[in-house]
């Protein structure tokens, strides 16, 4: 925001509240209300005024409070921003980013839980970024509000309460979208995902070797759309098994994409058939107990890798 | 009845175009009371009283011919759909001439417009080429987004023609958008959006309206209300036929005007782009119209009877335009002379067009995202 006073914020509560997760505490008083814009609760109306505002080069950045809400401003999305370069023949661009939480772990229930990675990666014309890390949050965002493209910010809700590597605030990095990190080096399996089942992911790989003595790979996709499947495969080239994670349904999921891929791609480098992981096909219940057995979670992790490392 | 020829205010025209929706709407056998479109701006804070100032008669002219350049291409590309040239669903807007026209002459370059998927005339009037819109109707590679956006998605960035939106309303936060860009950037541009009276039933409207008074922002909602949503009269779907209350409501000042005359369009858009610069807020006309043609190519049009489009006909916009004309001594001569140059100039777009190439195929594939990536 201090590079481009074309970048804007506009969503609920955002400015004088300071977001319902604090995400944007202190804009306001910073940057001013024509860069801190706080709106009705109007998911449509404001994200197609974001899509207008986009389309003359301004770069605004679209808080959904919860990216359940989406589904609410479905029609700006999917059937606006994803598709208006393409419409028009390529004479306008969409610079804009849409971000806020997504995920269960809190009890919010039904909807305020849902993850829709894959639903925004079901269609083309936005990349689909979903970070697990602070650092690499800060070097996604910049390059995602700098990105010419429609942008889908997913935080996760849990991810708000942990700590990790944190950057210092005067170094300027950028992390390219579309490109995967190893955040654990293994030899025995790969593990695929990205956002808060990274963190699950890697307690899950930490009790599988120490207790199993199976050694897991762990990548961190970063960016859901497009997908770095070349990192992926150069893993699987190692572990020859291959596991996809993620918190979205794992029916029709980007876990079920990456194991069709596999297939289609590098059928050879798959020693064991390839797995997916994801939510459980229910509508997210609030009892802590039920909530996290719908969850794709560290145990049901360990047992898969267990199941998968016998074949 | 006759065409209306000297408009002292524009609430008169409104009046005598309503009563005439209302008898064809009795003629039709309605079982409730039609649309009472009788009303004009109720006695409010919010009411605008304005005058229609006369346009010099050259611009009438140019007007004209412009009117009668859709009107033409119009019936051209229906003609085409006729033969089999033009897929989906294509929307004319025979009959909404005055309101696209008029709006357009009484904005600046450097104003921004997004309309419906009945935008064809928006498009011409704001300036796109005829052969260059049919062709993109057609699909071919000369179209303005090559073919790939089609009769519902007309655009033109250097126009100020932002986008035509095929689905109901959407468009209307987009030119929000644009009219907040100019708010934020401090300039001095204004947005327009055209939508039909059915939009004023989907929830992104209200949103909208809600958002841009209370913002503030320099932007004018054009309802082009020509009494049917689709196939359906607003009787039939609303409890609230005197739309205006709508946006009313939100605290917004409206305008209830004869979309068919150029003159009165003008002069109410004028005032609404100078209350929008003069960080007035935004303004809501109603620009009463009727549809002549169908709601869509090939509509079977069983939802009204023949003479009550005949009896609009004579209030249609370009009869108006020419009994304003004559009335300043241009004569029949003249005025068919227009018409026979603009038949030529149609006449040479659709063979631009039908001579257009295809695109090619690998177009099939670009412009999903901005190749380059960061800017």
């Amino acid at each position: 925001m201090q590079r481009d006073e074309e970048v804007f914020l506009i969503g609920e509560d955002i400015g004088h509240y300071g977001g319902l997760f604090r995400v944007t505490r202190n804009l306001l008083d910073e940057f001013g209300e024509k860069r801190v814009l706080d709106t009705p609760i109007s998911e449509q109306a404001f994200m197609g005024m974001a899509l207008g505002a986009a389309t003359v080069g301004m770069r605004p950045v679209v808080e959904l409070m919860y990216m359940d809400f989406t589904l609410v401003a479905a029609d700006q999305i999917f059937n606006q921003i994803a598709k208006y370069r393409y419409m028009t023949g390529g004479l306008l661009k969409v610079p804009l980013v849409i971000r806020g939480q997504q995920g269960g772990g809190k009890r919010y229930g039904s909807q305020h839980s849902q993850s829709v990675d894959s639903l925004y990666a079901h269609f083309p014309g936005i990349r689909v970024v979903a970070p697990a890390t602070p650092y690499d949050a800060k070097g996604l965002l910049k390059t995602a509000i700098r990105d010419d493209n429609p942008v889908a910010f997913l935080e996760h809700k849990m991810l708000y309460f942990t700590r990790g590597e944190a950057p210092s605030p005067e170094e300027e990095y950028l992390i390219p979208l579309g490109k995967a990190d190893v955040k654990r080096v293994g030899t025995d399996v790969t593990i695929v995902t990205f956002s808060f089942c990274l963190l699950q992911a890697m307690e899950a790989a930490q009790v599988l070797e120490e207790q199993h003595g199976i050694n897991c790979e762990v990548v961190d996709l970063r960016t859901v759309e497009p997908m770095d499947t070349e990192t992926v495969w150069e893993s699987v080239a190692k572990t020859g098994r291959l596991l996809a994670v993620h918190e979205s349904y794992a029916n029709c999921g980007m876990g079920a994409e990456l194991v069709a891929r596999a297939y289609e791609e590098a059928p050879e480098l798959l020693h064991a058939p390839a797995r997916r992981l994801g939510m459980a096909p229910v509508s997210i219940p609030v009892s802590r107990v039920l909530e996290e057995e719908a969850l794709p979670w560290k145990e049901e992790i360990i047992a898969t890798v267990l199941e998968m490392a016998r074949q | 009845m006759k065409p209306v020829e000297n408009t002292e205010s524009a609430g008169t025209v409104a009046e005598d175009v309503g009563q005439s929706a209302s008898e064809a709407s009795t003629q039709s056998g309605s079982v409730s009371a039609p649309a009472s479109i009788t009303t004009d701006v109720l006695p409010s804070a919010s009411a605008i009283d304005f005058e229609v100032p006369a346009l010099p008669t050259e611009i009438l002219l140019e007007m004209y011919r412009k009117a009668v350049t859709i009107r033409l291409m119009e019936q051209a590309l229906l003609a085409a759909a006729e033969e089999g040239q033009i897929g989906g669903a294509m929307h004319t807007a025979i009959g909404h001439e005055a309101n696209a026209v008029g709006a357009a002459y009484a904005l600046r370059p450097g104003d921004y417009v997004t309309c419906t998927y009945r935008g064809h005339h928006h498009g011409l009037a704001w300036g796109m080429d005829p052969g260059r819109a049919i062709a993109e109707v057609m699909g071919r590679s000369d179209g303005f987004a090559k073919g790939k956006g089609g009769s519902m998605h007309f655009v033109s960035p250097e126009h100020g023609m932002m986008g035509a939106n095929g689905i109901v309303a959407a468009q209307v936060p987009h030119a929000a958008g644009l009219a907040l860009s100019s708010h934020l950037r401090g300039e001095d541009r204004v947005a327009i959006t055209f939508f039909g009276d059915g939009a004023l039933f989907q929830g992104v409207m209200h949103e909208t309206f809600n958002i841009a008074a209370k913002w503030k922002l320099p932007l004018i909602f054009y309802c082009e209300n020509n009494r049917y949503s689709e196939m359906t009269p607003i009787w039939r779907t609303s409890s609230i036929e005197d739309i205006f209350l709508f946006p009313r409501s939100y605290g917004m000042a409206t305008m209830q005007i004869d979309g068919n005359d150029v003159e009165v369009v003008h002069a109410a858009v004028s005032l609404a782009a100078e209350r929008a610069r003069s960080g007035s807020g935004p303004t809501f006309i109603e620009g009463i119209t009727y549809r002549l043609a169908g709601h869509m190519a090939g509509d079977l049009e069983t939802y009204r009877p023949p003479e009550e489009v005949e009896k609009q006909e004579a209030y249609g916009p370009l009869n108006v335009l020419r009994a304003k004309l004559k009335a300043r001594g241009i004569d029949e001569k003249s005025l068919a002379g227009i018409d026979a140059e603009v038949d030529d100039l149609v006449d040479d777009a659709v063979e631009f067009a039908e001579k257009s190439p295809w695109p090619d195929t690998a177009e099939t594939y670009r412009d999903v995202f901005v190749e380059s990536g960061s800017g």
